[in-house]
């Protein structure tokens, strides 16, 4: 083969490789969303799954919410003050908890915590060939494994983002009124009078997109373990896979959350 | 229908028509089925066996509708495997019990819960009959007393057992066996063996028997499959492997089966 026709060669396989990996996660998208409608419903699983996504992230959301907002505090104090609009610290902290880092942060600390070790579950059962057992008793994976993730995924998600919100504010308060001095009448009143719907429901929206996407791509991953190329086998195969997981969905969030800005703001 | 039904009852269970099937990148593919055609007599014990790469477990995931194949045809019952739906291929499985080399247990759910998990997800039986018919199970099969333990409690033949009793819970018409003394030792593979007999006398289903656990799995075989460099070779008793002319099953018989020169 001459150079271009392995260059030539080399591309064209490299495409139908992307275009087949598109594919498998389309057709797999698609078979967790018909899980949805399929019986029997999984509640003790999704009780489970809702414990391990929600309640089980609820400390590392907590801290990462009330350092984020003490930050966002003495940060915005520092700069307001040179403008002499330190009164406009609440407005600043709580638009931009809401707005941008509330949903980010809670699906960049979700991925971390949850995808990850949802991917690295799925990935060995597929390994060790639990999935194509589940498969020889006729009983869906999709339904059984995957769909009761994205639904406490979907609930979790967009309420830790709410509580990283929440505590978020707090932590700004506590920094800028507390520590700083700011006027707490001032700082509250910013609130009441910047925050509205809107800004509410696009976090709301971001969060919810947030946790489809992390784990839409970390289910998809663990699930096509074998067919990832160049991800090796056995325990290798998935310790690869994993981390690919956490930084593709790291990625398409913090993709998406341009994108969405963009559209909705 | 009276008559397909009749042909079904009598007919093999399984048949591979011209079944070819590559592996690898496109480039450098391997071919591991070279146009294999035979079939599976109903109620009999096929024995599937070969060298290791040359397909044996291919071939039952191909059964399984786990795998295509990239030409030819897979029949089950008179059903082509290979062009059936999501959800017909998903009713077909019904016919299966599948007992796969590691035993493929849900390792997070008790020895109890994974013998169950067919019966809570493809029957409408109560709770209380599943945990009877469980119990029954877990007492045949002399697993009485291990049934909250987790399958990385148990020993390699235990597991076994237990991926045994998870097989034939749904009454299946047909289990695959996939190297299922893998592992065990002489004692336990005996173990493993007597309890496959005790188990198809009583339910006489029609087993497919991948090992490599030559010559004493041949004693168990109505049909011996032997798979030699993607081509098939069937034959009834282990005399005829001895006596075949073909050099590459003279070689095979010679390392299995003693010297015969």
């Amino acid at each position: 083969m001459t150079f271009w026709t392995r260059f030539l060669f080399r591309l064209g396989d490299g495409c139908l490789y992307v275009l087949a990996d598109v594919g498998r996660m389309g057709i797999f998208l698609l078979a967790v969303l018909a899980g949805l409608f399929k019986r029997p419903f999984r509640g003790s699983e999704l009780l489970k799954q809702l414990h391990f996504i929600g309640v089980g992230s609820i400390a590392v959301v907590f801290f990462t919410a009330l350092s984020s907002g003490m930050v966002l505090g003495l940060q915005g104090v520092y700069t307001l003050q040179r403008f002499g609009a330190d009164g406009m610290l609440g407005s600043g902290v709580a638009l931009t908890l809401i707005m941008e880092l509330g949903p980010i942060l809670t699906a960049l600390m979700v991925a971390g915590r949850v995808g990850s070790a949802m991917c690295a579950e799925i990935g060995i059962m597929r390994i060790s060939e639990q999935i194509d057992a589940l498969e020889c008793m006729a009983v869906d994976p999709f339904r059984y494994l995957i769909t009761p993730k994205f639904i406490a995924a979907m609930i979790s998600v967009p309420l830790l983002t709410a509580m990283f919100d929440v505590v978020g504010i707090y932590g700004g308060y506590l920094a800028g009124v507390k520590l700083l001095g700011v006027s707490s009448g001032s700082f509250f009143s910013g609130i009441m009078s910047s925050v509205t719907n809107h800004e509410i429901q696009l976090g709301l929206i971001k969060s919810i997109v947030f946790a489809f996407l992390l784990v839409w791509i970390s289910t998809g991953r663990g699930y096509y373990v074998l067919q990832i190329r160049g991800a090796g086998f056995g325990a290798e195969s998935v310790s690869k896979v994993t981390t690919q997981a956490v930084v593709l969905s790291s990625i398409s969030v913090l993709i998406f959350d341009y994108l969405l800005t963009a559209v909705l703001l | 229908m009276i008559a397909e039904t009749e042909q079904d009852q009598a007919g093999p269970v399984v048949e591979f028509i011209e079944v070819e099937k590559y592996f690898g990148e496109w480039g450098q593919r391997h071919r591991v089925l070279h146009g294999v055609s035979y079939s599976v007599p109903r109620g009999k014990t096929t024995v599937i066996a070969g060298g290791s790469g040359q397909g044996k477990s291919v071939t039952l995931k191909l059964i399984l509708g786990l795998l295509k194949p990239d030409n030819g045809r897979i029949l089950v019952d008179g059903q082509d495997v290979t062009r059936l739906s999501r959800k017909k291929l998903r009713d077909l499985r019904m016919k299966f019990g599948v007992l796969f080399q590691g035993a493929a247990l849900f390792d997070s759910l008790s020895v109890f819960e994974n013998i169950a998990l067919p019966l809570r997800e493809r029957t409408r039986l109560k709770e209380q009959e599943i945990q009877d018919q469980v119990a029954a199970t877990l007492e045949s099969l002399e697993l009485t007393g291990h049934e909250n333990k987790f399958p990385a409690q148990l020993s390699g033949g235990m597991q076994k057992r237990v991926g045994l009793a998870r097989a034939l819970q749904l009454d299946p018409e047909i289990v695959l066996f996939d190297e299922p003394t893998t592992g065990l030792d002489p004692v336990m593979t005996r173990e493993i063996y007597d309890l496959f007999r005790r188990t198809q006398e009583r339910l006489g289903y029609t087993a497919i028997l991948v090992s490599h656990d030559i010559p004493q799995v041949f004693d168990l075989a109505d049909q011996i499959v032997l798979l030699n460099n993607g081509e098939v070779d069937t034959f009834t008793n282990v005399g005829q492997i001895k006596d075949s002319e073909k050099p590459h099953i003279r070689e095979f018989a010679n390392m299995t089966l003693g010297d015969l020169s």
